[in-house]
């Protein structure tokens, strides 16, 4: 597991990648209350605004964290935006990419790197 | 957070978990760990404590403090009767809204609790306007509310006296936490209570109410939600100088007799604009928002006739999840031949315009005991 400064973790699955927000962003935001995905076959550059998210505090952004093709999402967190807080880093992933150029993936923090960046 | 004020409360907020943030120039409680979802729905089903101590309480004597205050205010003061408590707005010269405010009679004097970021303002508004009164600013008493159907339940088992008071009644009572202020009002929509309690004895009454089952402490993220259910203004959202009276569909505060006709008519600021509007309307209207999706359409999200319409005819001016509507609840201004209920309109939401339409508030019936 790889995490970015914009608390996203990364989780290499099956050939892509399967992306959501960490437990700790998941915290910070409160209660989700809905969230907008992008459509599969959607081609994403790193750091594209892909994915809204509304908690009852306020509206945020995900960025897509590396460059390629959006080829699932987990129409479920739409369905029932409340199992982002539930279980952020397990069940309530957000997308999976198909990824065309890993390189950004050297820059990413590992567990610790992540646990010191948050603090 | 540096230069911020606390209020008697605060340390029982750190205790208690609280995320604390600067509101009004006070570190708050926005949240406790049972989060904003959770906090809003406790306190529809069973008591929310809410620490609103940031707020200005004001006492207001003279030899006719109710008369006096009618030069300030486009509300009936005078005709309050004794032992009740009504709200008010605070009009400036070009009848907008400086602010709003909940007046008490309690006999010899008026009990008056204005907005955090408003007080030194109204302090001096009412200290320049209303010479002839004795302006008293409370602050050695911190003010607690209690709000939700227990709400009643609950503080009777201190001042057994609160179930005998209906909606707006104010009453003083002795009890073993002090002297408490105490009014049946609040800002939920629910039943409920806010009392004014002396500062020595606030965090011990405040334990005391958290101590019983039906209590959970709630912060003001539930605070806002709960007041955007029941239809309620936040004063800097949604009034403000910039609105009036009759825009903000505020006109059952304005009772008939300070109204075009009435025995008091006019003799407040602004009372030509404001008049003016209850004869011929106003251009714009405060209304409730229902999106048709499930985004939120928050503060500044602009209002359209039509999905292609070039022009805003309004915005929104407070919007986020109702967690008892279980659906995004809005309120704004739009243009008045728009503002009839069930008009559809189109809200612009990150460059995309969805449906909106105009509902009645409140979004859920209010609970009042009357």
């Amino acid at each position: 597991m790889k995490y970015t400064e914009e608390h996203e973790w990364l989780r290499e699955e099956d050939g892509v990648m399967v992306v959501g927000i960490t437990a700790h962003a998941a915290e910070q935001l409160g209660d989700v209350v809905f969230v907008e995905l992008p459509e599969v076959g959607d081609t994403v550059s790193k750091d594209d605004e892909i994915v809204v998210i509304e908690s009852v505090k306020a509206a945020s952004d995900i960025l897509a964290p590396l460059d390629g093709e959006v080829v699932e999402v987990n129409e479920a967190i739409v369905d029932e935006p409340s199992k982002v807080n539930d279980d952020p880093e397990g069940e309530a992933w957000f997308f999976k990419l198909k990824v065309s150029d890993a390189s950004p993936m050297d820059d990413y923090m590992d567990e610790a790197g992540y646990k010191a960046f948050i603090g | 957070m540096a230069d911020l004020l606390r209020t008697p409360l605060y340390d029982l907020h750190v205790t208690l978990g609280a995320r604390m943030v600067a509101f009004a120039g006070y570190e708050m409680p926005v949240q406790y760990p049972l989060g904003v979802m959770k906090e809003h729905l406790h306190t529809r089903a069973r008591a929310g404590l809410f620490d609103v101590s940031h707020m200005g309480q004001v006492i207001l004597r003279g030899a006719d403090p109710a008369g006096a205050l009618e030069r300030l205010v486009p509300v009936a003061i005078k005709s309050l009767a004794e032992g009740r408590q009504r709200y008010a707005l605070f009009t400036d010269d070009e009848g907008g809204i400086l602010d709003d405010l909940m007046v008490a009679n309690r006999g010899d004097h008026l009990f008056l609790v204005v907005n955090a970021a408003c007080k030194q303002a109204d302090i001096a508004h009412l200290r320049a306007g209303l010479p002839e009164c004795e302006v008293d600013v409370i602050t050695d008493r911190a003010l607690i509310a209690l709000q939700g159907p227990a709400a009643e339940e609950a503080l009777a088992q201190i001042a057994p006296e609160v179930a005998e008071m209906r909606f707006m009644d104010v009453a003083v009572m002795e009890t073993a936490y002090g002297q408490l202020w105490v009014t049946r009002s609040g800002y939920t929509g629910e039943d409920g209570f806010e009392v004014s309690v002396p500062e020595a004895q606030a965090r011990a009454f405040a334990e005391a109410l958290l101590a019983m089952d039906e209590v959970e402490a709630i912060g003001l993220g539930a605070r806002d939600s709960l007041r955007l259910e029941a239809g309620l203004c936040l004063y800097g959202n949604d009034i403000d100088t910039t609105t009036s009276p009759v825009e903000a569909a505020l006109e059952w505060a304005v009772q008939k007799v300070r109204r075009t006709g009435g025995q008091r008519e006019g003799g407040f600021p602004g009372a030509r604009r404001i008049l003016a509007e209850f004869r011929k309307g106003a251009g714009r209207r405060r209304v409730g928002l229902l999106p048709q999706g499930r985004a939120p359409m928050r503060a500044g999200t602009e209002l359209f006739a039509a999905e292609d319409a070039d022009e805003p005819i309004g915005q929104i001016t407070s919007g986020a999840y109702g967690p008892s509507i279980e659906a995004p609840v809005s309120m704004g201004y739009v243009t008045t031949p728009h503002a009839r209920t069930g008009t559809e309109l189109f809200g612009e939401v990150r460059g995309k315009r969805h449906p909106v339409t105009v509902a009645d508030m409140p979004f859920r019936p209010s609970t009042y005991k009357r």
